[in-house]
């Protein structure tokens, strides 16, 4: 049951403090309510993204982006969605109806069950779970098998090839994604999203510069935007897993792709940059702004950086980032054992010098293009 | 226990976003490693070599605009060549400095559109094109400041070309000439030293010189695999040999270095520009020419360095208006030649990059 994992009985924690303390109906209720206000923030969320990448992307590649629909182009997502919706459902004739049908569902819900233990301001959040982190590592990862039952179902080629290259693409990301969120842990000393966001005095970013960056890298990857969207790279395999997908089950994909961006600028700004908290503002609003921070960022690097091979993705994976999240852990270990004294600034600046040199000494060590030559 | 395994055959087109036109290739994969590739021409045969018997040698450049739609004036150029051969007609001296400085514009037009496609096909999504097409943009301006179009052109003619240049039109190509080096510079910079794009373009894909060669590969493809070998230096045309201008020779044959070539091209057709700008007499853009034009009894073969390789026109002549024979020597088409030797044992996403890399325009593969 869920209720085993609510250890936290602050009622101001485990209940909305967004909500009346005396809500009627209790837990259940509460649920209840949040899931529709935690739905609504991911359908507007994923509507405002689209916009933002359209936009900020058109400005990378000068030109202007959508601007016809209402003010701005901002209806232009709403427009879009009518139209994904009103198109016909087409299931290939050789197709598994059945699992044509449910990988869409499967690849959805559990990027929507991330936003659980996303605390919105401090305390609001759907449950703050004690394991919160852990569960956000464990269902992040379940939507992959959607995607590989789309692109096994669809009985196209190209599906296919996308599938493979997508399992294994998630599944080496997941090791240095999971060990680069641990340094975060040891620095809390707790899984509680609620707990990171309040003892980040200064935001973790700082403390883990190492681990932000594997943490960004690999996220890159588990949501296969560039330069690891083999998935659906287009100038190779055209659509890649979905290119058998039509009408709301295409939507619910191009939902998913896009409710994954925002569950990982939403984990990135919860765990590294200091969730809520900031000066001035609303809390909600700083989130907010944290947020879109962060997606502007990987729509940045999605304008910029051509695509990785598959072999060179696997590589990057097991051979730069898995060793360097292995060694930011022992270093972040070291610290908390070592120097729990010592001024978080010190710290700050002694990691900023291990991050930039291991780096560099790691991408001399290992590079990339290889040394091999070639006769002619 | 033993599984049963069978090759895996995926079609790669002829609808396909990279196959730059309507070309298909049926790649037989291990996994994501290509066993085989049977490229498929012929989709885009619109039987333009006939047609061209059907009319006049006048009325036929409009035939070479539309092979290559994205060299057309380089194509204009190689067919009056050809006629001019025939015909032995001479053209003025004014007329060779715009027709020199048309086909080095197209030239860069051309590998601007190359190094876009090329890099978009690494999976740079959409931005380094949308720049490439920024800067070819304004040399279409000034080829409708010239002639009226931005495509198909139809700017030359047997004996000179079609019309002078506008007042306007120098002071606008000096002043994108001068803004040029600084963009190809820039943006080189920042795409040379990409590690992700090196990884995926060093040491890949590589034409050794011999199959090169024997596969009768031209222009900067060859040039990239270390081959010193340009029409406009090895027989010299229209009036290449008056230019200061170097080939730039690769030495891996790799991507990269066909990358590269294009990139140098680029600077060499603007060193060719701002000499033929300087140089530029005034006077006659078009000779005598019979309006209708009956070539004594013959054949000839004109052939010059375009874009994408050497293109030849070879035209027999039976002494009437029409040509009796119209036959095209494209460079596209016979680049392609090396296609299944360059992707046997490559990743499907090399594949595609191969294929970028050699740069062919399906207009010219199929006519």
């Amino acid at each position: 049951m869920l209720s085993t994992f609510i250890t936290n009985t602050n009622p101001n924690i485990l209940y909305a403090s967004a909500l009346p303390p005396d809500w009627p109906g209790g837990f259940w209720s509460h649920m209840l309510i949040f899931i529709v206000i935690l739905f609504v923030f991911v359908i507007l969320g994923v509507m405002a993204f689209i916009y933002i990448e359209r936009r900020v992307l058109g400005r990378f590649q000068i030109r202007i982006g959508p601007n016809r629909t209402g003010p701005f182009g901002i209806i232009q997502p709403v427009a879009d969605t009518i139209k994904i919706l009103i198109k016909e459902d087409i299931i290939p004739q050789n197709a598994d109806g059945l699992l044509h049908l449910l990988a869409p569902a499967i690849a959805f819900i559990p990027t929507l069950m991330i936003f659980a233990v996303i605390p919105l301001q401090n305390g609001v959040a759907l449950v703050d779970l004690n394991i919160g982190i852990l569960y956000i590592v464990a269902i992040s990862s379940v939507s992959v098998v959607g995607i590989l039952m789309a692109g096994w179902a669809s009985n196209n080629k190209y599906a296919l090839i996308s599938a493979m290259r997508v399992i294994a693409q998630v599944v080496s990301y997941e090791i240095p994604l999971a060990l680069s969120i641990i340094g975060v842990v040891l620095l809390t000393g707790n899984l509680s999203m609620n707990s990171i966001v309040e003892s980040q005095n200064i935001p973790f970013i700082l403390l883990q510069p190492l681990g932000f960056i594997i943490y960004f890298i690999a996220a890159l990857a588990e949501i296969n935007r560039t330069p690891f969207d083999l998935l659906e790279a287009e100038s190779e395999i055209v659509a890649g897993f979905n290119i058998e997908y039509s009408g709301i089950k295409f939507a619910l994909f191009f939902l998913t792709e896009y409710a994954e961006a925002l569950a990982i600028s939403a984990i990135i700004a919860t765990i590294y940059l200091g969730g809520w908290r900031g000066p001035l503002l609303p809390p909600i609003l700083w989130f907010l702004i944290k947020m879109v921070a962060v997606f502007i960022l990987i729509i940045w690097v999605r304008s910029t950086l051509p695509r990785i091979r598959i072999d060179q993705v696997m590589g990057f994976a097991w051979k730069f980032l898995l060793p360097l999240a292995l060694i930011n852990l022992l270093i972040t270990g070291l610290q908390v054992i070592t120097l729990p004294d010592l001024s978080q600034w010190v710290i700050v600046a002694i990691n900023f010098v291990v991050t930039a040199v291991l780096i560099l000494f790691w991408s001399k060590f290992y590079r990339l293009t290889g040394d091999k030559k070639v006769e002619v | 226990m033993t599984f049963k395994t069978e090759p895996f055959v995926v079609n790669a087109g002829p609808q396909h976003p990279s196959t730059h036109g309507l070309f298909r290739m049926r790649f037989t994969l291990d996994g994501e490693v290509i066993q085989d590739v049977e490229p498929v021409f012929g989709y885009l045969h619109r039987g333009i070599e006939k047609l061209a018997e059907g009319l006049n040698y006048t009325q036929d450049i409009v035939f070479t605009d539309r092979m290559d739609y994205l060299t057309s004036m380089s194509n204009n150029q190689a067919y009056v060549l050809a006629v001019e051969k025939l015909a032995g007609i001479q053209v003025p001296e004014r007329a060779e400095y715009l027709r020199v400085i048309m086909t080095e514009l197209m030239r860069i037009s051309s590998h601007l559109m190359t190094v876009g496609f090329l890099l978009n096909e690494l999976g740079a999504f959409m931005t380094p094109l949308l720049y490439m097409f920024r800067e070819r943009e304004k040399i279409l301006d000034l080829f409708e400041m010239v002639c009226g179009q931005r495509l198909t052109y139809n700017y030359l003619r047997i004996g000179g070309v079609s019309q002078d240049i506008p007042e306007e039109f120098l002071p606008a190509l000096k002043r994108y000439i001068d803004s040029l080096p600084g963009f190809i510079a820039e943006y080189d910079q920042l795409l040379a030293e990409n590690e992700i794009l090196l990884m995926r373009t060093k040491n890949i894909g590589i034409l050794k010189r011999e199959t090169a060669i024997n596969c009768s590969v031209s222009g900067p493809v060859l040039r990239a695999s270390g081959v010193n070998w340009d029409i406009r230096k090895a027989d010299p045309y229209s009036i290449y040999d008056r230019f200061d201008f170097d080939v730039p020779v690769g030495s891996v044959g790799d991507i990269y270095d066909r990358y590269r070539m294009r990139i140098e091209e680029m600077h060499q057709s603007i060193r060719i520009i701002k000499q033929a700008m300087a140089q530029m007499p005034s006077g006659e853009i078009q000779s005598k020419v019979p309006r209708v034009l009956r070539p004594p009894k013959g054949e000839a073969y004109g052939h010059i360095e375009a874009p994408k390789g050497e293109l030849g026109f070879y035209l027999v002549s039976d002494g009437s208006t029409n040509p009796y024979r119209f036959h095209v020597r494209p460079s596209s088409f016979i680049n392609l030649q090396v296609l299944r030797e360059l992707m046997t044992g490559v990743k499907i996403a090399d594949a595609i990059v191969i294929f970028g890399s050699i740069d062919i325009c399906l207009g010219e593969v199929d006519r």
